[in-house]
């Protein structure tokens, strides 16, 4: 589904990615880790086509087809979800008529017609359902005056609602309470299909313990410096990064 | 003698040559206005950037012109106006059709809707109800510094009168719909004057079109009364084409514990400037102004808002916002004065403004003179590009950069258009707007003229 290959970006002529390569393939899980300013959150932008990361090097292919050059609508139209680690506010934009919006370029872009008023309506009610977000929530101006554990539902709501084939949740547990956690990771398990695939950035090992990951990668310094399963999500929730850090010096020492 | 004050010496003119022709048509208590009037005029002159309320717009362009005038009305010009309909369909309103500043209904000049209130032409209500306009009539439109108040006081002899008695409360808003239309350049003045008893509610709805595309220039002054705990509320649509010029100036006076909101929605004309005068004369008064503007070519829009605190614990609230494209330029002064007794005052501003090109260009002043302690106060203005953040936000989710944006100045506007009380024309409202921002013009499907 997905292929990045030596994959080198910056920001502001700054080098943040250092040569990540990285393969998941449909119906898999996989959980980036890392410390702060390891890289996690530039790669998901890089993935979701945020113009201000520059690639240099590398090449990321995605269905078959090479993702850096398309826009980010075709991305999301393709198939590709971010979670915001932190949602925008937007003022004025109903809820109702950003995801109306939305779905119907998605339903375009398939060669489908767009969705009548009601079966929108239903559409929405039941995907609510799903996530289990207030229905309030979906009344209102795009996350204004959200709570930080709203912003987050209503991301996972967005992607119930857009059935992405790639989901990258960006830290979507910080600073979430545990029911607010329960709820999102509740939404990612009954999305799960064997055809479509999660790449989950987290700080924490705690969200882990309700999605349960295929590969756990460990991002420092730009690099994946680790790759393993489940397993070493509680390794590094009981020793830290700090032995990773460790581990990388002295093999450059080495 | 310079170029400007020539300018005002048309007008001097005008008045000298028209005024036995204009104090015929009116009662001896409104001409004891017109010299006064015209005396202020000659010391003030047509208003210049020198005069720091007009301080970036240019009036010469529109008043250094050779216009006809329109003085007398002629039955035979109102056949036209009175087929004109408003194409919101749904707004279930009592209708008043102004054209070129008179009303034009010949038989009907003042009617009585089942409530006991009064709706209809001024000059007619002169001579029907003298006692309410000795007591209303030129006690709100002031001003120490605005030449073109008086120029209406000394000229102007038609326009709308509303009589909404203590207590009534007039379910439908009025609606007012002022028509320019003559097949000359022409200049014209009305008087519109709304009294809102106490304890009463009213709401009117003014919309400006103009039907013939020639250049217009229109001076209105309207005065309002809201009595004592009475409510009023004001919504102004400005649909004109781009030769034509329109300034208002709209003084509010309130009595204690009373609320007025003013809505100003300007969505084309060639110069637009609307002055808006809320005086807070009573304890517990609360008023909003409320502003959208959007402009696009070479189009100018100036907002200029008066708010005078003069009693204690009162709340004012101005919200203004504009989207201006092409080489449009805007300008918005908004001044809160805080009296010295106007203690427990709490006065609020805000002006967003968002430019589309580099050319485009906004001026914003905001200007606080605060001479009590015990206020709370803020104002905050901003001119800037749409947001990034929110754009990228939007093309995540699949929606193309060119729709992202429309919903983003979509949003932007709604904030000011979601004040609107009368659901039909908050409906029809963001319709239009919608319609505006995707280049489509945004004119009334019953307007003949088609400005490009």
């Amino acid at each position: 589904m997905l292929i990045i290959s030596n994959l080198k970006a910056s920001i502001e002529g700054k080098k943040i990615l250092k040569g990540i390569s990285l393969e998941v393939k449909p119906g898999e899980i996989h959980a980036i880790m890392g410390p702060n300013g390891s890289g996690k959150s530039t790669l998901a932008s890089v993935l979701a086509g945020r113009e201000f990361v520059e690639v240099t090097e590398g090449t990321v292919t995605y269905m078959g087809k090479n993702l850096l050059e398309m826009a980010a609508e075709d991305r999301a139209k393709e198939g590709i979800f971010l979670g915001f680690q932190y949602p925008i506010e937007i003022p004025g934009v109903s809820m109702v008529n950003f995801m109306k919006t939305a779905v119907n370029e998605h339903r375009k872009h398939k060669g489908l017609e767009p969705l009548s008023a009601s079966d929108f309506l239903k559409l929405m009610r039941d995907k609510k359902e799903l996530v289990e977000i207030d229905s309030k929530l979906a009344n209102r101006s795009v996350n204004e005056g959200f709570s930080g554990g709203e912003k987050k539902k209503n991301e996972i709501f967005q992607m119930a609602m857009l059935e992405p084939k790639l989901a990258i949740l960006d830290e979507t547990d910080s600073g979430l309470d545990i029911d607010a956690l329960r709820i999102v990771a509740n939404g990612v398990n009954k999305l799960k299909r064997p055809d479509n695939s999660f790449i989950v950035i987290t700080h924490y090992q705690r969200l882990l313990d309700y999605i349960v990951p295929d590969v756990v990668h460990v991002l420092y310094d730009g690099r994946i410096v680790k790759t393993a399963g489940k397993e070493l999500a509680y390794e590094l929730e009981e020793k830290g990064y700090d032995w990773i850090k460790k581990e990388v010096e002295n093999n450059v020492i080495a | 003698m310079n170029d400007k004050s020539e300018i005002t010496e048309r007008y001097l003119t005008l008045y000298k040559e028209n005024i036995d022709k204009i104090s015929g048509m009116s009662s001896p208590y409104i001409n004891s206005f017109r010299e006064p009037a015209f005396e202020r005029f000659s010391e003030l002159g047509i208003p210049t950037k020198k005069n720091e309320a007009y301080k970036y717009t240019n009036l010469n362009i529109f008043f250094d012109h050779d216009y006809k005038s329109y003085f007398i009305p002629v039955p035979s010009d109102f056949a036209e106006a009175e087929e004109f309909r408003c194409d919101v369909t749904d707004l279930d309103a009592h209708g008043i059709v102004l054209l070129n500043g008179f009303y034009p209904t010949i038989n009907e000049k003042l009617r009585q809707l089942p409530s006991g209130v009064w709706i209809g032409s001024l000059n007619e209500a002169e001579i029907k109800f003298p006692e309410i306009i000795e007591k209303h009539f030129g006690k709100y439109a002031k001003s120490e510094t605005d030449g073109l108040v008086h120029l209406n006081t000394a000229m102007a002899s038609d326009g709308v009168f509303v009589y909404v008695p203590e207590g009534v409360t007039l379910t439908k808003p009025v609606q007012v719909v002022n028509l320019v239309q003559s097949d000359d350049d022409m200049f014209n003045q009305h008087r519109n004057l709304l009294i809102v008893e106490k304890n009463a509610e009213f709401s009117i709805i003014i919309c400006d079109h103009t039907l013939s595309p020639k250049k217009f220039l229109t001076n209105a002054v309207t005065e309002v009364f809201v009595g004592e705990n009475a409510h009023f509320d004001l919504i102004r649509v400005q649909n004109e084409h781009n030769a034509a010029c329109k300034i208002t100036h709209t003084f509010i006076h309130q009595e204690k514990n009373s609320v007025a909101t003013s809505n100003n929605m300007t969505l084309h004309g060639g110069l637009i400037r609307n002055s808006t005068y809320h005086y807070l004369g009573g304890e517990g008064a609360e008023c909003h102004s409320y502003g959208l503007y959007l402009a696009d070519k070479w189009q100018h829009i100036d907002n200029f808002v008066n708010v005078d605190h003069a009693f204690p614990n009162c709340t004012s609230n101005q919200l203004f916002k504009g989207v201006l494209d092409d080489m449009s330029t805007g300008a918005f002064n908004g001044r809160i004065l805080v009296r010295p007794d106007a203690q427990g005052t709490f006065a609020y501003q805000k002006n967003n403004n968002i430019l589309l090109t580099d050319d485009a260009k906004m001026d914003t002043k905001p200007q606080l003179e605060i001479f009590a302690d015990d206020v709370k106060c803020s104002h905050g203005a901003t001119v800037g590009q749409l947001d990034d953040e929110a754009l990228f936000y939007l093309q995540s989710r699949g929606i193309n950069k060119r729709e992202a944006r429309l919903m983003l100045m979509f949003g932007f506007a709604h904030e000011v258009i979601q004040n609107i009380k009368v659901e039909p024309l908050r409906d029809r409202m963001d319709n239009l707007v919608m319609q505006r921002l995707k280049g489509e013009l945004s004119r009334c499907a019953s307007c003949m003229v088609k400005c490009g």
